[in-house]
């Protein structure tokens, strides 16, 4: 099992070297039929490993592959967990990451254009691109494969070293890099706390492995320290909150969600792969592998639990007013991470794990969808120089289309489920901030559909905005295009129905995730489950449905009958409109203090205590201090004979009168 | 542990010889000087690799001993030997030597066989303070390394060599010299300048907390420690590349090596009694240095103030120990933190010598150290821009680079210190991300800005090869610790046990024996 395990892994990496190295030899041709072999391999074999586990013919592996150091008693281990939620999200991974290979094809099929005539890093960019995506695919899979806290941080820090490398793609582009530096050290503060979260587990269970530490959890779920005075905390909520803060950087939480918009500076596949789809789930995964964990504090649980709710319905209203159509996708991947990790609080782990699988393929396919028509465009982003798209490009419209009602949760589409179910599962968790998460969770769904048909609307229908050189070039993109958009169009509808039995209610995740009795509110909607039709007739009678065909009507009647509501309404609520389109002032606030602060700290560190205190009094100080001394002394040395007899004849007294007196 | 041939003084006399010979020859023809000096080096490392396929990583014994006469009347010897604290401090003195010697191969045209000369002689100078087992021995060789240093700053350095050569040779001089004190006195006590016998040697509180504290005076200025740092971004900025890269690789460890071989088990009791003092300078090291580091402007003292920080992880990771002890009882954690300081120097040495090895190459063509005059260099520099960012992750600490795993070490030993302490230290997650990724922002990335940046060429074979082994390197530790951890655990374990056990017990009884 070992082997075909670790064939999943390395055969993206292989190809990621070999494009990577040798890119300028084998061409693009060779750069993209490598990495996609690679990664066709991995997602062939990862599936194969699903259906394993589907039909029962596959059983859970924990396994070393080597051990990577023995210290202080620990054994620290590179090795594989392979079990129905790894299995998941390896076909999950692999699967969206063969497509937007497949469709980086066409998307950077130009992208000499974007690099300047003579630069040398522009020659190669298209097999290192290919080489980034791969690598990417590489990272992702230790991650989620990983039986322990070592690979896992391995793995977290990989995925974000090459986002990192592919949001600052373009390095021409001065926003390119500002955002993958930013992207990189946000991810950081996240990591800071996760890492200590690692040393809590190393001292308290003296051990990395996931198994060892969640045999030994129930023990310690008593244990209280004492971190600042005598207050002391429980150990299980202070782990799991270090943990999560490391999840709320890689999964773009609030606070520290600041990073994710401007990660579209990127090129839109890895939008899709890394932005939406996989890395910034991490987070989700994580928690949900840390189940056993958490279920033992429940102060963790609701300070996750309130995050996840906080950045599920502010984010989506960020989302309303931006006119970059890449960036309403993310604040919408923002808001749907929101509700991920809103469901790990409630305990829902399985919900929150199911949102995750039917989101990456219908915002996969949502991202595609928009580059597909950034293509059209000739790399204009803007709606507002959009307009009646569904005639030229009929593909991109239809699969935008069912990407957005799967978004939205339209009844039978796999969103519906997914949200149906956290909203629920919020809605009967008993642990604090549970009423505020319902509230804003519910609510929530009125604003998704409103900016997703916003957006909907102003992209694919009414008037034809672009100038007319654009429009007399609108047509439909090629194949590579658009058959990965198909090939995510299908689950993105269907995945839901599918798997939503086994998943939420049936036995998937049984010995996988952990639920205390308590709080397992999954258990209690399980317990009215009577077949998804049912589900979908019970769901059309409850409030989000309404607020979503709420939302959905008022985007059409503002955006398609009466455009002139939106300009009323942005002069009536511009104090509202300023903040929104300000994203809450995050950005500003950390500007000015945490960087500038940074620098202005550094500063006065240098000039005042380096250069002024420790150069200039301790040491320069201190050897002027000599040197003047010294010139005084060199005064007495005049070399006339009378003053050293003088001298003498002044010391000869003093010492005489000394003897003589005493 | 016997061996046929002396390896030891093989290592320290191979370069030494070496670099007296090309000295001798002059500069008539450089380039034989070159290969000359260049075929000692690797001569000298391959000697120093029987160190590491015949070392006993199961024993804390000293190894490959060597022990002479040498001054009878002050009963000082020629002892020599190593354990798994020294040897792979040797073995990447030997290894960073001949990358150095590369690197500076057609950089340097002036004096060019002094210069390689100088550099040998430097290897084998401090080959000799890893390995001496005799305190005379070691100050004598720890002494000599200030004169090739003095001089390679002095006539290869930038246009304020000589205020920096002054500064540096001050510095450490002054610190060494409380060590010469604390050495002597100790030889009154014990009749003999053997270090492991004054690690047996029973001292009293105080006595210990004096020579504690000029040992402090020492090994500080070397690591160098916060406040006592400010030497280092001088002599850096001024040095030539290849000095910068000994000094940052090698130099540095010789304070946190003093540390392991003499404070720490010559005065336990009072390491245990002011830890605090070398964890708080340890910590403002990592969080303060990080601050002063974010606004350099001229790259090389970046990489400077960025040496000294990682180097605080070193101390921290040694000082933890006696927290840990009164706290949790255990010693896993203790041997965790000093293994991971151990790891953080041998990591150091080749992050940060690559570090300054990517300056020198940009300052070889463009003559300017500063970050503003450089940007957009992956433009004409793929490959070079390629491993700097790769260098520069690892200075960050990126976990499967060498810089990650130290640090984690030291983050999770701390951890069972304080968990405060963890807190700060884990702060170099941000800050050395921040410091180090920006400047890679404004000199590697962005539009090229300047005529000069548009004529760069990308680096040569010849530099390709010193990066590209440096690479490896950082890789292969990442990746797989396991071999450099194993063979310094007995020793560290024997330290660690050493450490737990006062000196102070058995005082009395020794105390009789003296006049």
């Amino acid at each position: 099992m070992e082997n075909l395990y670790l064939t999943i892994v390395l055969a993206p990496l292989v190809g990621s070297i070999i494009a990577g190295f040798l890119g300028s030899r084998i061409g693009r041709v060779g750069a993209h039929s490598v990495t996609i072999l690679g990664v066709g391999l991995s997602t062939g074999l990862s599936l194969y490993v699903l259906k394993g586990f589907v039909d029962g013919t596959l059983s859970a592996f924990d396994g070393p592959v080597y051990t990577w150091m023995i210290s202080g008693g620990i054994s620290f281990e590179i090795g594989f967990l392979v079990d129905k939620l790894t299995a998941l999200m390896m076909a999950v991974v692999t699967f969206v990451s063969l497509m937007v290979h497949i469709y980086t094809i066409g998307y950077m099929a130009d992208d000499e254009h974007n690099w300047p005539q003579e630069s040398l890093a522009g020659r190669n960019a298209y097999q290192r691109f290919f080489s980034y995506i791969s690598l990417f695919t590489f990272s992702m899979l230790m991650l989620v494969m990983s039986n322990n806290f070592l690979q896992l941080f391995f793995g977290w820090e990989a995925v974000g070293l090459v986002s990192y490398l592919l949001i600052g793609f373009w390095t021409v582009r001065e926003s390119a890099i500002f955002a993958n530096l930013k992207a990189f050290l946000v991810n950081r503060v996240g990591d800071f706390g996760f890492i200590l979260g690692i040393g809590a587990i190393a001292m308290y269970f003296n051990s990395m492995d996931y198994q060892e530490v969640f045999a030994a959890a129930p023990a310690l779920a008593h244990t209280q320290v004492q971190i600042w005075g005598d207050s002391s905390w429980s150990l299980m909520t202070v782990i799991c909150v270090l943990l999560f803060i490391g999840a709320m950087g890689k999964s773009a939480q609030v606070p520290l969600h600041i990073w994710l918009p401007d990660s579209m500076e990127g090129p839109t596949p890895i939008s899709a792969l890394i932005h939406a789809a996989t890395m910034v789930t991490a987070g989700i995964f994580m928690v949900a592998r840390m189940s056993p964990l958490y279920e033992l504090s429940e102060t963790a649980l609701s300070f996750v639990m309130v995050i996840g709710a906080t950045t599920a319905f502010f984010m989506g209203l960020v989302g309303l007013v931006q006119n970059d159509i890449k960036r309403v996708v993310a604040y919408s991947t923002l808001s749907q991470l929101g509700y991920m990790v809103a469901a790990l609080g409630a305990s829902a782990y399985a919900a929150g794990i199911f949102h995750l699988m039917t989101h990456a393929f219908f915002k996969a396919l949502l991202f595609l969808a928009a580059g597909s028509v950034i293509i059209a465009m000739h790399h204009d982003q803007d709606i507002r120089n959009m307009g009646g798209l569904r005639k030229y490009m009929p593909i991109t419209w239809i699969t935008f289309l069912l990407g957005s009602l799967a978004l939205i949760g339209f009844p039978g589409f796999s969103g519906f489920f997914s949200k149906d179910a956290i909203i629920e599962a919020v809605h009967l968790s008993q642990v604090g901030g549970a009423g505020y998460a319902s509230v804003l969770l519910t609510l929530g769904v009125f604003v998704t559909a409103l900016y997703s048909f916003r957006l909907y609307f102003i992209v694919f229908h009414g008037k034809e905005r672009m100038d007319d050189h654009t429009r007399h070039h609108l047509h439909e993109t090629p194949a590579v295009v658009w058959v990965p958009l198909v090939l995510l169009a299908i689950p993105s509808v269907f995945i839901g129905w599918m798997t939503m039995e086994s998943v939420l209610f049936g036995d998937w995740f049984k010995g996988v995730i952990h639920v205390a009795p308590e709080h397992d509110v999954l258990g209690q909607i399980g317990a009215h489950f009577h077949g998804q039709t049912n589900f979908v007739l019970h769901g059309m009678m409850a409030p989000p449905f309404w607020l979503a065909m709420g939302g959905l009507a008022l985007a059409w009647y503002i955006y398609m009958m009466k455009p002139v509501i939106a300009d009323y309404a942005m002069v009536r609520f511009s104090r509202t409109y300023r903040i929104l389109e300000g994203k809450y002032g995050f950005d500003q606030f950390n500007m000015a203090v945490f960087a500038g602060g940074s620098r202005a700290l550094g500063k006065l560190f240098w000039v005042t205590g380096d250069q002024g205190l420790i150069d200039g009094i301790l040491i320069n100080g201190s050897a002027q201090g000599v040197g003047r001394i010294a010139q005084r002394l060199r005064g007495i040395q005049t070399g006339y004979l009378y003053h050293y007899a003088i001298a003498m004849i002044l010391g000869l007294v003093a010492l005489l009168t000394i003897f003589v007196t005493f | 542990m016997h061996f046929a041939i002396p390896v030891l003084s093989l290592t320290i006399w191979l370069p030494i010889i070496g670099g007296l010979a090309v000295l001798a020859s002059g500069d008539k023809a450089p380039n034989i000087s070159r290969w000359v000096a260049l075929s000692f080096s690797v001569l000298a490392f391959l000697v120093s690799l029987l160190l590491w396929t015949g070392f006993d990583a199961s024993t804390a014994q000293m190894q490959f001993v060597e022990r002479a006469p040498w001054i009878p009347s002050f009963n000082a010897w020629y002892h020599l030997g190593v354990d798994g604290i020294s040897m792979p401090l040797i073995i990447l003195t030997t290894f960073i030597t001949i990358l150095v010697l590369i690197s500076g191969w057609e950089v340097i045209s002036y004096k060019p066989s002094q210069y390689m000369a100088a550099f040998l002689i430097m290897e084998g100078v401090m080959v000799g303070v890893f390995s001496a087992l005799d305190a005379i021995l070691f100050y004598v060789f720890w002494e000599a390394m200030l004169i090739p240093m003095f001089i390679i700053i002095g006539v290869w350095g930038g246009p304020k060599r000589v205020y920096a050569t002054i500064k540096f040779f001050l510095y450490t001089f002054f610190g060494s010299v409380f060590m010469l004190v604390a050495l002597i006195y100790m030889y009154f006590k014990s009749g003999s300048y053997s270090i492991l016998d004054f690690q047996a040697l029973p001292l009293s509180l105080t006595e210990q907390i004096w020579i504690f504290l000029a040992f402090l005076a020492a090994f500080a200025v070397k690591v160098p420690m916060w406040p006592v740092h400010t030497w280092l971004p001088d002599a850096h900025v001024e040095a030539p590349t290849g000095g910068s890269v000994i000094l940052a690789a090698i130099m540095l460890k010789i304070g946190g090596y003093g540390f392991l071989r003499f404070s720490l088990p010559i005065t336990p009791d009072a390491s245990a009694t002011l830890d605090w003092l070398v964890i708080a300078m340890s910590l403002i090291a990592v969080v303060y240095i990080g601050f002063v580091a974010l606004v350099q402007q001229d790259m090389k003292k970046l990489i400077a103030y960025s040496s000294i920080a990682h180097m605080g992880f070193v101390t921290l990771g040694f000082f933890i120990a006696f927290s840990i002890f009164a706290r949790a009882g255990a010693t896993g954690g203790v041997v965790m933190g000093m293994e991971g300081g151990m790891v953080q120097m041998v990591s150091h040495g080749f992050v940060s010598a690559a570090m300054f090895l990517c300056v020198g190459v940009l300052y070889d063509r463009l003559h300017s150290r500063e970050i503003s005059t450089y940007g957009g260099v992956i433009h004409t520099m793929p490959v070079f821009g390629a491993l700097m960012v790769f260098f520069a992750m690892a200075n960050a600490g990126l976990p499967g680079t060498s810089g990650f795993v130290g640090e984690f070490m030291v983050i999770l030993a701390s951890f069972q210190a304080d968990f405060w302490y963890a807190f700060l230290a884990a702060t170099t997650l941000i800050l050395g991300a921040a410091y180090t990724l920006w400047m890679v922002k404004r000199v590697v990335y962005g539009p090229v800005t300047s005529e000069k940046v548009a004529g760069l060429q990308d680096a040569n074979g010849r530099e390709l090869l010193v990066l590209g082994i440096l690479a490896v390197a950082v890789l292969a530790l990442g990746l797989w610790p396991a071999p450099l951890v194993e063979v310094m655990d007995a020793s560290i374990q024997n330290l660690v046990q050493h450490l737990a056990v006062s000196k102070l017990a058995v005082a009395p009884a020794a105390v009789a024996v003296l006049p």
